[in-house]
């Protein structure tokens, strides 16, 4: 489009001269220039823009639609030194980019163990087999004639927020808490694939497996199994992402992402666990005296600020602030979240907005008026049971440095006289 | 041998699953369908029965949190998809062959384990050949690679190290992912007695067999795990729900408050792979932690991963153009399409020991930037095998001809060389990924 515009390419330098300049967003530098021009008539009204005398794309230019070019710098990262290769690796969810309780599926962090399988559905079975009266293969449209649910999970990778144990390491959420997604999950209870199947008395637990080269496996006790897993096929009303498991994978709700068998093949049945490695030699949690906890499935509550955050600062100087995070718990809603702007001296009630569902993210807000004086954010999620989210302190004195895993510790971020924000701890 | 078929086997398995068998089978298994199990015999237990256990208390279903707890817009009560008595009668009968070429799980106990035998001596030869490239010739791990011996006695240090021998409670763990999982990039090619071949060798590095230890079903049970009894069920229900739960402080909480730690001093937050070009290019994202970065932040890690990355994924790629414009595309488009197929194979086959493009360096592998056309073994920095380094002495460079030939047969173009890789399928592979380091220069 703005190669027939001539016209509009010095606008669009200045623009983006400005932003580089200002060493900041877009958004701040425009903020910055409505500023500026304060006196004088704005170029943004005054002119007759591109956008407002041409015409655009018709239909169909984009077939599967895609953000705007100036929503570029949204996507999920990765931290190159945290893993041996970019195969089995991790990479982040933009939080501070995101508001609402939903995340985009192309921004649903990604956590491979052998990198994307990229699986035909045609050619793809489910098979379950075991401590079962008669083992099953189901083919992609088998499982379309089951019925279905519709639910809204997180998803937590175990090892979120996992490189702030030994203290404040990466800056940004994106990097502290980005691995966790939300969304909309439509699929079959794996309740009802296994009545097909039909248990035999002796079960205890099944085994999930995966199709990709790491051949993923899980053990997961036969209750849950038969609680509220989900067999799923869609996230946000669309097929399953490669990279989140397509055509088919294991929702296991509010427990440890692992578990959430991506690629799924196969369903054992059995009556004991199968100590795989996946639950033995990682996603085990190390104490300080040597000794492990195993089968730490539960993700407990937890809540992050988003924003204000080291990659989204305040760029607008004092006056209104639009505080807001997400807050979550595998063992039900978030009835309340406190916030403090003082590093804990005083707290108050954020206000949460959007759905409240089981073992969904939930969203707040504090508003506040900010003097320009440097601030200590800190959010504090209560789940339904009663449970508050504790300070990365008291976890330690339980837990030591090293269990990597279920790091739920209250986030500081500070917040200078500029509006930066940095990763911190404090007393 | 059931259990770990020749590959050749599953793929047949496989292929023969996907046939028309399927409609015939389909109907016979609704015929045949069982009425499953006595519902009295396995009740399903309803969510806040169950969620109880766990947590000692109950959770809301999301049916309760609709009526009572919304704060915005009210949903719909959940209404749970229904079983069928006798179930819906839906997929087929599961073939012992299929169930054999997929379960290949191997349980603490023992089952499982697939009849086989496999020597400490043997399983050295293959360990350096099929494993040392990333886990190091006596499993002590090369760059970030996983360590596999030695650590005993450091788990309850300030850095753990969690090997086989430190750490792993089970043996049949390592028979089972060994097998499953390994060599990476090459899953499931071991068999039977070369799975129970290196994991015997690894149990010699970790000093818990002897040289002349054969591994197999009979001698499974002999090998005692150091760290067995170091793990125990999740206990947080006990020590720590109670500590975190009940009514916090909101009001003058405490007296002062100072800030302990912060993270730009150990500056390890990546700088979002945005070059300065492509922040203005872009619109860069404001990162306090790149301005708080110092000045002379040297690049220490490339910033050609993540964009690799996001490159080649649509999702990841808000700004892709339209399928109509590539269309448009002059003359070099097949090129262009050459080196995109070869990128994917790079990175699906190769970019886990190889780096290449700006900042590459060199890591389990050389870096290959510009590998075309130069000496054979004269990456800086690289141990070479051998052979490599035999042939870069002579003279020979890697020019198109003696790349193909390595990339189609390693072992069989450079007889011991370490580059723990199978080799290109096609010559089509190869010449893409050809293209793509072409794509490339030093």
């Amino acid at each position: 489009m703005s190669d027939r515009d001539p016209p509009f390419r010095p606008d669009r330098r200045r623009l983006l001269t400005g932003a580089a300049a200002a060493g900041g967003a877009l958004i701040g530098a425009r903020m910055a220039m409505a500023q500026t021009a304060a006196g004088t008539p704005d170029p943004a009204i005054v002119n007759l823009p591109p956008w407002t005398r041409y015409l655009g794309d018709g239909v169909d230019a984009r077939p599967y639609g895609m953000p705007s070019q100036y929503e570029a710098h949204v996507v999920r990262r990765h931290v190159p030194w945290l893993t041996a290769d970019p195969i089995s690796s991790v990479n982040f969810t933009p939080l501070h980019e995101l508001d609402g309780i939903i995340t985009p599926n192309g921004l649903c962090f990604e956590r491979h163990h052998g990198g994307i399988a990229e699986i035909d559905p045609a050619q793809h079975r489910l098979m379950i087999n075991g401590l079962v009266h008669r083992p099953l293969v189901f083919t992609m449209q088998d499982i379309l004639r089951f019925p279905r649910e519709n639910r809204i999970y997180f998803l937590e990778c175990a090892a979120n927020t996992g490189m702030e144990w030994a203290g404040a390491q990466l800056n940004g959420c994106q990097y502290t808490h980005g691995m966790i997604h939300n969304v909309m999950y439509t699929g079959v209870p794996l309740r009802l694939l296994l009545e097909e199947a039909g248990l035999k008395g002796s079960a205890t637990w099944i085994l999930a497996e995966g199709a990709d080269a790491a051949a993923m496996t899980r053990s997961i006790p036969i209750e849950k199994a038969m609680d509220d897993c989900l067999v799923a096929f869609r996230m946000n009303g669309e097929a399953l992402r490669p990279e989140q498991g397509y055509p088919l994978r294991l929702v296991v709700p509010g427990w440890e992402g692992n578990m959430w068998i991506k690629w799924l093949r196969r369903i054992e049945v059995g009556d004991q666990p199968w100590g795989q490695r996946e639950e033995t030699s990682k996603y085990t949690d190390t104490l300080a005296d040597g000794r492990s906890r195993r089968h730490t499935w539960v993700m407990d509550a937890k809540s992050v600020i988003t924003n204000p955050s080291p990659q989204a600062p305040i760029r607008t100087g004092p006056g209104p602030v639009v505080l807001t995070g997400v807050a979550w718990s595998g063992r039900g809603t978030i009835p309340r979240v406190d916030v403090t702007l003082d590093g804990g001296i005083n707290w108050h009630r954020a206000r949460i907005s959007g759905p409240s569902l089981d073992k969904s993210m939930h969203r707040f807000y504090f508003e506040f008026d900010w003097d320009g004086r440097p601030l200590l954010l800190q959010s504090r999620a209560h789940d339904s049971t009663g449970y508050v989210q504790p300070t990365k302190e008291a976890l330690r004195a339980i837990r030591g440095e090293n269990s990597i895993y279920h790091n739920n510790g209250i986030q500081t971020w500070a917040v200078n006289e500029a509006g930066e924000a940095e990763n911190v701890e404090i007393s | 041998m059931s259990r770990f078929p020749e590959p050749l086997t599953l793929f047949g398995l496989a292929a023969a699953g996907t046939g028309a068998l399927l409609g015939s089978a389909l109907l016979v298994a609704n015929a045949l369908h069982d009425p499953g199990p006595d519902p009295a015999e396995f009740p399903p237990l309803s969510g806040a029965a169950w969620a109880q256990d766990a947590a000692g208390a109950p959770a809301e279903r999301q049916e309760d949190v609709a009526s009572a707890d919304m704060t915005a817009s009210p949903l719909p009560a959940e209404n749970p998809a229904p079983s069928r008595e006798g179930g819906y009668g839906l997929g087929r009968e599961a073939l012992p062959e299929e169930i054999a070429a997929w379960d290949i799980d191997v349980r603490p106990d023992g089952q499982g384990l697939p009849p086989g035998s496999g020597d400490v001596m043997t399983g050295e030869a293959l360990f350096v050949e099929r494993c040392a490239t990333c886990h190091g010739d006596f499993g002590e791990g090369a760059g970030r690679w996983p360590q596999l011996a030695g650590g005993f006695g450091t788990l309850d240090s300030e850095d753990p190290v969690k090997t086989v021998g430190s750490f792993w409670p089970y043996l049949s763990t390592a028979i089972d992912y060994i097998h499953r999982a390994m060599p990476f990039g090459d899953a499931q090619s071991l068999t039977a007695d070369e799975t129970y071949a290196i994991t015997a060798y690894i149990l010699y590095l970790n000093d818990l067999v002897d040289e002349d230890f054969a591994l197999s079903p009979e001698t499974f049970a002999s090998v005692r795990m150091p760290n067995a009894e170091g793990f125990f069920d999740d206990d947080r229900d006990v020590t720590e729900l109670a500590l975190f739960s009940g009514e916090p402080c909101m009001e003058a909480c405490k007296d002062s408050v100072e800030i302990t730690m912060r993270a730009t001093v150990l500056d390890v937050t990546p700088d979002d792979g945005l070059a300065p070009a492509e922040a203005t290019a872009g619109g860069a994202e404001a990162s306090a932690a790149a301005e708080a970065a110092p000045a002379t932040e040297p690049a220490t890690e490339p910033a050609a991963e993540p964009a690799a990355e996001a490159a080649a994924d649509p999702a990841a790629e808000p700004v892709a153009e339209p399928p109509s414009v590539e269309a448009d595309a002059p003359a070099s488009a097949p090129d262009m399409a050459l080196v995109a197929a070869g990128e994917q194979l790079f990175r699906r086959r190769c970019a886990s020991c190889h780096e290449v493009g700006e900042g590459a360096r060199t890591r389990t592998g050389p870096v290959l930037n510009g590998v075309v056309g130069r000496p054979i073994a004269s990456a800086e920095g690289f141990g070479y095998s051998r052979v490599l380094e035999d042939a870069g002495a002579a003279g020979r460079v890697w020019s198109v001809e003696e790349l193909a030939a390595y990339l189609a047969d390693p072992r069989g173009a450079m007889p011991g060389t370490r580059m723990a890789f199978q080799g290109l399928r096609s010559e089509e592979e190869i010449a893409a990924v050809i293209a793509f380091l072409q794509s490339h220069p030093e």
